[in-house]
């Protein structure tokens, strides 16, 4: 317990007593207890909104749900509790409260440690626990043995008494716990400032080099550079993945493996390498995550000229457990007119009766890819960066069958389809992509170490008792009154038990000296 | 036996368990009905509550009935313990993994964790009178389990990690001493209450047959200390080292991370709340309440309605 509120108001004190006033009251034990509660608070509305942190796409999918709230939500920044200012102001009270809490504890523990057990209370019958029984032995004999009944204190004897005072450890156990905390928050603070984090789809057979141009999405800290990008590269193999085949389970992930060959820098040896969900690769100080997988069904598109205008992987994200994908092909480079296609991919295509294909299955037993053709301008000329993944269709026409029909390209693998125009698309054979994670935190062993270090300290000031022991002795005529209490400085209910034991341990002790002599 | 067999059998135990369960309960409520005409006590406790067991020499001697009613709610909770057990093995050698993969299994093995922690609990310390909330919440939780049932298999990829084994049993550890705080907090709270507001004449009845409200506070405290630093390092060690591996960062406000970040804050708040004048005792206790409510939600409210990457409740 730190200070307490004072009974003046405010307004009375001048400046300077007004800043003391204040600072006791922010490092008082009560605003510390306020704040924690508020900082629980304050953290309830990041699980209940969409986080732009964690997924960025169903905040955006929010505005479109709740298109009058979202804006007003956002501006309280309700998308980002865990950064707006509100929480921030929070914890940095929090912080501050910490701070203002464990330096002068740390100044009165160091006094504590170097003080001596205190002198003995007159009246031992007002302690919560205390004993008395009378002995032949002298008064010096008693404290001898008293001295060996408590065994491991730090214990003075002067007056006919013995002062006992043990359990020190608790208030280190504590500021330890507490400094932690601050050591911890400067971990996790360089980490952030330092530390990026950024994802790319890589399909089979292609790879990824470490630079800013190669990333689908990049976050870094305020202080990282991005000539720090340490220079790997890698190149993926093959992707497997495995899923039940049988069973209540059928259609659950069973294993996800990409396996291929990296080099640390260009022109140093490859090394072959495998990442599993659950088992990343590390190269030079950069973790490489597997989060996720999806088809890149691998497509050939011939222009009415007959050249070839595409040809490559292209990723289709998937929707749902079964692989339901979506995805989008645009081949710019297609004569006379632009070419675009959006569609989906089904892994293992199952149709009944007249209704559309579904995916039965997440593996590929029955590939199918369903596409919509279009014609005219894919708008990648206007200078707005565009995702890959969505078809701009403000200047594009789509292609009709002859009853006047959207014209749907239906194609197992191997298969072709030619479009109206001429120009043919050929699905030339399937691919997996897998989704990479690539992130480094430095310094990520400053807050493990020291929350590791919290729990020790944690633990040590929940489980030791501080406690005082006395005991007095005086002789009254030939035999010794000995009086024994003891003071628990955080109130347990096994104390007079304990004392008992205290007093057994002694009359045995002064037993025995009373053999030995 | 087969795998399926297996499965079979830890189905039966767990529905037995349940129904014994139920029916310790149900003792445990007799034991109580059957006290309410148990006479006052005039050399009740001393006034710093010294202890429960020099409390039990002090106390009104319970009717036959109700004495026997506890012992067998004790016994039945016991018995339920064993069933729960073998069904609960059986469940692991089912999914050939250890037995908590998914919201159902982890029903089963935290009230099991929990049920031990309160048999141990009441051989060291006699804290039996517990007994009605703790049985009451594991019958609840059990049975409701089956609502999310799911037959035994094998883990998605992202669970397949020793980690599930450290994370998951740290987790299962401290709720369980946070179960039987919470308890000890409620029980608390209506005996500091009875004890300020009843004269010494009309103490009849169930209620003055508890130990003092003192000691209820400080069997509170014991258990939340033993369950703090252990929920420490489930969800702020163990959870962040898995998730490191699993999702390339150790922490990243998934809403079972903010829940569980919560529930330590508000146990923290808990722990500091004991020692601040004004908030000892009721205020500290409704803390405590709070923080099994953030516990419950994380475990129920989050698994089922709340989107994020710990999404194996089915």
């Amino acid at each position: 317990m730190m200070g307490s509120a004072s009974s003046r108001s405010a307004s009375s004190l001048n400046n300077r007593e007004f800043l003391r006033w204040f600072w006791r009251q922010l490092t008082s034990m009560r605003t510390a207890l306020m704040l924690l509660l508020l900082l629980a608070l304050a953290a309830v509305p990041g699980s209940l909104f969409p986080q732009r942190s964690v997924d960025a796409q169903k905040v955006a999918n929010y505005f479109l749900a709740h298109p009058t709230s979202a804006p007003i939500l956002d501006n309280i920044g309700l998308f980002a509790v865990y950064s707006s200012p509100w929480f921030s102001a929070i914890y940095l009270l929090v912080m501050v409260s910490l701070v203002g809490c464990i330096i002068p504890r740390v100044g009165v523990y160091a006094r504590a440690l170097r003080a001596r057990p205190p002198k003995a209370p007159k009246n031992f019958s007002r302690m919560s626990a205390s004993a008395s029984f009378e002995t032949e032995e002298s008064v010096s004999a008693v404290l001898a043995a008293g001295r060996q009944a408590i065994g491991r204190a730090r214990i003075d004897l002067g007056d006919g008494e013995l002062r006992a005072e043990k359990g020190y450890l608790r208030e280190a156990g504590n500021l330890v716990f507490h400094i932690c905390l601050l050591v911890v928050l400067v971990g996790v603070a360089s980490g952030m400032l330092w530390g990026y984090r950024g994802g790319a789809i890589v399909t089979e057979g292609s790879g990824f080099s470490n630079s800013l141009t190669q990333y689908d999405e990049f976050s870094s800290g305020a202080l990282f550079d991005a000539s720090d990008l340490p220079p790997f590269s890698l190149a993926l193999e093959n992707f497997t993945a495995k899923f039940q085949l049988k069973g209540p389970q059928r259609g659950a992930p069973r294993l996800f493996e990409a396996t291929g060959t990296y080099v640390e820098q260009p022109g140093a040896k490859e090394k072959p390498f495998s990442i599993e969900v659950n088992h990343p690769l590390e190269i030079d100080g950069t973790s490489i995550f597997l989060v996720g997988q999806g088809y890149a069904p691998v497509i050939k598109v011939t222009d009415a000229d007959g050249n070839v205008a595409f040809s490559g992987a292209v990723p289709f994200l998937p929707s749902d457990a079964t692989y339901t994908s979506t995805g989008v092909v645009k081949v710019p480079d297609a004569q006379p007119e632009q070419l675009g296609f959006q569609g989906f991919f089904l892994p293992t295509a199952v149709s009944v009766g007249d209704k559309a294909p579904v995916s039965a299955f997440p593996a590929a037993a029955n590939p199918l890819l369903g596409l919509f053709a279009y014609h005219g301008d894919l708008g990648l000329d206007e200078g707005v960066p565009q995702s890959v993944y969505v078809l701009d269709k403000d200047k594009l026409t789509q292609f009709q069958t002859d009853d006047a029909k959207a014209l749907r390209l239906s194609l197992s693998p191997g298969q072709t389809a030619d479009l109206p125009d001429g120009s043919t698309l050929e699905f030339v054979r399937l691919s997996q992509f897998t989704k990479l994670q690539f992130s480094s935190t430095p310094m990520i062993q400053v807050p493990l170490w020291g929350i590791s270090l919290g729990v020790l300290g944690l633990m040590m000031s929940l489980a030791i008792k501080p406690r005082r022991t006395w005991i007095r002795a005086r002789q009254e005529g030939s035999r010794t009154l000995v009086e024994v209490a003891a003071l628990d400085r955080v109130s347990r209910d096994d104390l007079p038990t304990e004392l008992g034991d205290l007093v057994e341990r002694l009359q045995s002790a002064l037993a025995r000296q009373k053999d030995d002599a | 036996m087969t795998l399926a067999d297996y499965a079979n059998f830890s189905n039966y135990a767990v529905a037995s368990a349940t129904v014994v369960l139920a029916l310790a309960w149900l003792a445990y409520l007799a034991e109580w009905g059957f006290a309410r005409q148990v006479k006052p006590s005039t050399k009740f406790v001393t006034s710093d509550g010294s202890g429960v067991d020099s409390a039990d020499q002090h106390l009104p001697e319970l009717p036959e009935r109700s004495q026997a009613a506890g012992r067998i709610g004790t016994s039945l909770t016991a018995l339920s313990w064993g069933i729960l057990l073998a069904g609960v093995i059986a469940r692991g050698l089912a999914a050939e993994r250890v037995p908590w993969g998914n919201m159902y299994e982890f029903a089963c093995a935290a009230i099991l964790v929990a049920l031990t922690a309160y048999l141990v609990l009441v051989k060291v310390w006699a804290i039996d009178w517990v007994g009605p909330v703790v049985t009451g919440f594991g019958v609840i939780v059990l049975g409701a389990s089956l609502l999310v049932y799911v037959p035994a298999g094998p883990l998605v990829p992202a669970l397949d990690s020793y980690w599930l084994v450290i994370h998951v049993a740290a987790a299962m550890i401290a709720g369980s001493g946070f179960l039987v705080g919470a308890a000890a907090s409620a029980f608390y709270l209506v005996k500091a209450r009875a004890e300020a507001n009843t004269p010494e004449a009309e103490r009849t009845g169930y209620i003055w047959r508890l130990p003092p409200a003192a000691a209820m506070d400080r069997l509170a405290y014991r258990v939340h200390a033993f369950s703090f630093p252990i929920w420490t390092f489930a969800a702020l060690i163990a959870g962040p080292i898995w998730a490191q591996y699993a999702w390339g960062r150790y922490w990243g406000w998934d809403p079972k991370e903010v829940w569980a970040f919560i529930t330590w804050v508000i146990y923290a708040g808990y722990l500091h709340a004991r020692v601040t004048a004004g908030w000892k005792g009721k205020a500290a206790a409704i803390i405590a309440l709070i923080g099994f409510a953030t516990f419950i939600f994380n475990f129920v409210g989050v698994n089922l309605y709340v989107p994020g990457l710990h999404s194996y409740a089915k």
